[in-house]
Parts: structure tokens; sequence; C-alpha cells
């Protein structure tokens, strides 16, 4: 497949039409703080749900941090991290074997099954 | 699965609207354009807070300071939201940030001129917001979900950024005839720097135009452009000022207003390093990022000490 990109838009401008300060250092920190996903319960009786990443040191200033990105506006109630390596996630190319098997199973919805109108809401 | 079925994947995903979602499959020219352009715009938000940082300890109320400083806080949060999309693509943040401060990554050249006076905050948020607005609402339909949801989050912000500056503006507009003046010349200086924003024309691609195709930009630089002057055209009126275009006029057969010609000698010099600040942005980020070593360090070592503790009380 051969693509070309030429287009550039805001905030999209091609490398080979910068230049500029291209040579200097490149200080890459050797150790850079771990990366943790946050999870924030928006009100009570609500479910945490997933609004992002940070990288922080420890647990606390993660919490620390989630609380300034992610609830400057009072989005939250609770907030949730944890280190993002340690989150297993199932791989989109084995979808057909984890959720085909539910697909024809349609006896397990509510609709499946047809009742006379007398019985009324059930 | 082969190249081929996975290539298929992909496109009637891009066919259907349905985001490409970090761990799937994608062709690395997709990865490689969203890595860029994601770490751009994250960059932009970043730099973005240096031209309004100028003017907090110099706001002109205690009221102005505040929301001043919870505009550029939101700036900052912005370029977290990006680059932790980004992130979800196999860049690393150092390498991001090491990228912009080496000069080799790119921002909007709109933060690369100067805010001279307190109107340009006014301006910047109407303008600059403004036409980041638009590009921002269309992007959160892109369709790579991390940045869709990044840019979600970002509009529900962005919409006080805009409507602050503007009524700064119309405070100033209303004020004497040096704030008047002050008002009109800060929409003069940030009104084609805005249209610039939108980037080139749409003319000057002569190659098949891939972010389109794959749904990353969902409005060429033209129409975005040609949207943010038929709003400005009619907000300007409000203030009672005029916006520096002698060729503005409405077009009864298009239904949109015509405007002049940019600079785009002066476009490219400033993407190029040369406009009014490029210089003085990199080093007050160079200067912020190596001042703040130690704080990176000693939080480092702090953790450290205190899992080293967490151990030994184990054991």
């Amino acid at each position: 497949m051969k693509i070309h990109i030429s287009k550039y838009y805001y905030g999209d401008i091609p490398e080979e039409k910068a230049g500029g300060f291209q040579d200097q250092k490149s200080n890459v920190d050797k150790n850079s703080w771990p990366l943790w996903e946050v999870f924030v319960r928006s009100k009570q009786g609500l479910d945490h749900k997933h609004v992002g990443s940070l990288h922080a040191t420890d647990p606390v200033m993660a919490i620390e941090n989630a609380r300034d990105v992610y609830t400057r506006r009072q989005e939250g109630v609770s907030i949730w991290v944890v280190e993002s390596k340690f989150i297993t996630a199932s791989n989109p190319e084995e979808a057909g074997e984890l959720y085909e098997p539910a697909a024809d199973k349609i006896y397990r919805h509510p609709t499946f099954y047809e009742l006379p109108d007398e019985v009324g809401h059930m | 699965m082969p190249l081929q079925d996975l290539e298929k994947i992909f496109e009637d995903k891009i066919e259907n609207e349905i985001k490409i979602e970090p761990k799937d499959w994608m062709p690395d020219a997709y990865r490689k354009t969203n890595i860029r352009q994601i770490s751009q715009h994250a960059h932009s938000e970043v730099v973005g807070m240096l031209p309004e940082g100028n003017w907090i300890s110099r706001a002109p109320s205690l009221k102005r300071k505040a929301i001043l400083i919870a505009k550029v806080q939101d700036e900052a949060g912005h370029g977290l939201y990006l680059y932790s999309s980004a992130e979800t693509l196999g860049s690393s943040r150092d390498e991001m940030v090491a990228d912009l401060h080496s000069g080799k990554a790119k921002y909007s050249s709109i933060f690369n001129y100067p805010s001279l006076t307190w109107a340009d905050m006014g301006a910047i948020g109407w303008l600059v917001d403004g036409a980041a607005i638009l590009n921002q609402v269309m992007l959160c339909r892109t369709s790579y979900g991390p940045y869709a949801r990044a840019m979600v989050r970002i509009c529900k912000e962005e919409s006080f950024h805009q409507r602050q500056g503007f009524e700064s503006l119309l405070v100033l507009s209303r004020g004497t005839d040096e704030q008047k003046a002050m008002c009109q010349d800060a929409i003069n200086r940030w009104w084609w720097p805005s249209l610039m924003m939108f980037g080139p024309r749409d003319s000057e691609s002569t190659n098949s135009d891939q972010s389109m195709k794959w749904k990353i930009k969902r409005k060429t630089n033209d129409e975005l452009r040609q949207q943010f002057v038929d709003m400005a055209v009619m907000q300007v009126k409000v203030l009672g000022m005029t916006l520096p275009d002698p060729y503005l006029k409405w077009n009864e057969e298009r239904k949109h207003y015509d405007f002049g010609e940019i600079n785009w000698d002066e476009f490219w010099n400033v993407v190029k390093g040369n406009g009014p600040c490029n210089k003085q942005r990199l080093a007050a980020r160079n200067k912020a990022h190596d001042e703040g070593a130690w704080v990176r360090e000693a939080a480092i070592a702090y953790a450290e000490k205190k899992s080293n503790q967490n151990k030994q009380e184990a054991a």
C-alpha cells in the first residue's frame, strides 16, 4: 500500500517543512515516571469509569495529579488509580472466540419468550 | 491473520464509523500520522500557556487573574490528555517532550506571536481559541478512539476559554478611547495569524488526502477557515470593532464571506522557526524542564525509598 501524506493541517506540519532547531540535544530522561490509569466516580451511586492516564512516581502522587488533571470541574467524588502495567487486556484479534459464542444464545434475553398479554408486565 | 485481511478489517471499521482502539491492528502510516498530529496538538497546548502566562502577574483585576490562571491550568490539562492519548500508540512521553524541546516537533505557529498588551488576552481567547475550537469540534469525531475522547473532554472546557476572551474584549470595547484602541489593535494583530492556524489552502495539496480518507480529519482547512471567517464577521460587529481585511465581503452566490489572501511567506517563515517568538518559546520550555529536573529526580528517589521501606517492613 503506497501512502503519501502531503496535506498539512493545523496541528500537523510535516517534518520536511519544519526546520530551525533540528540538531540540538536530545535529553530523554532515563528514569521516567510510571504510567497510571485513572478511574473516576462522577457521583455517589455510579461506577468508576476510565477517564485517561497520567505519569506519577507513586500512588499518592497519582491520585493528586488525577485530581488536578481530571476533576478540575467537580467531575468526580472518588478516584481510583492503578499502574498501567498491572492491567491485562483482552486481545482484539481474539474477539471472535471470546464474544461470538454469546451471539446465538438469544434465549438469554427476556424478549425470547412470548407470553399472553394477560400476564402483564413481567 | 494475513496482512490483507487486517487491512480489510481496518478499512471496514473506518468506513462504518467504528473507532480504532489502541490494541487494534492499524497501518503504520496511520499510527505515525496520529502520533505526529496528537503530539503536535499536545505541544501546542503546552506552549500555548506561555503567551498567556506572560500576563497572569499583570492582569488588571483579581477576577481576571483568577480566570487567566484557570485557563492556563486548563491548557496544561489539555496537553496531558493529548500526551496520554499519543502514548496509547506507543510513543513515550519523554520522547515527545524531548522532540518538542529540541525543536524537532512542531506546535501551532500562533504561539510564536507575542502577547503585547492586556487586550491580547481577550483576542487570543476569542480568535485563537475560537479557531482551535472549530478544529477540535471536528476532531471529536476523529477515527482514533483515545484522540476523539480526549477531544470531547477538551471541547467541554474550551468554550469557557473563548467566552471569557470575547467578554474581556467586550468590556474594553465599551471602555475609554484608549481601551477601545487597544481592543482594535489586538484584533488587528491576531486576525491574520488566527486564519493561518487552519494551515495551507486545500489547493496546495496535489496528492491523495489520506488523513481525510482515514477520517483523522473530517473537514478541510479551507472549509474550517471559511466557517471561522463567517462567524467572526458577525461577532466583531457586537464588539463594534473591525477586522483588518479590506476584501472581506459577503458573497451572495457562495453564501459565505470572501476574504483577502493570507501572507503565506510569513506563514512558512514562522513554521520554519523564524517567527517573532520561536526561540523565546523553546528557550522557556527548555529552561522550565531543566530547572525542574531535580524535582523529578527527587520524586523518583522518594518513591524508591518508600518502596524499599515497605519491603523491609514486609520481611
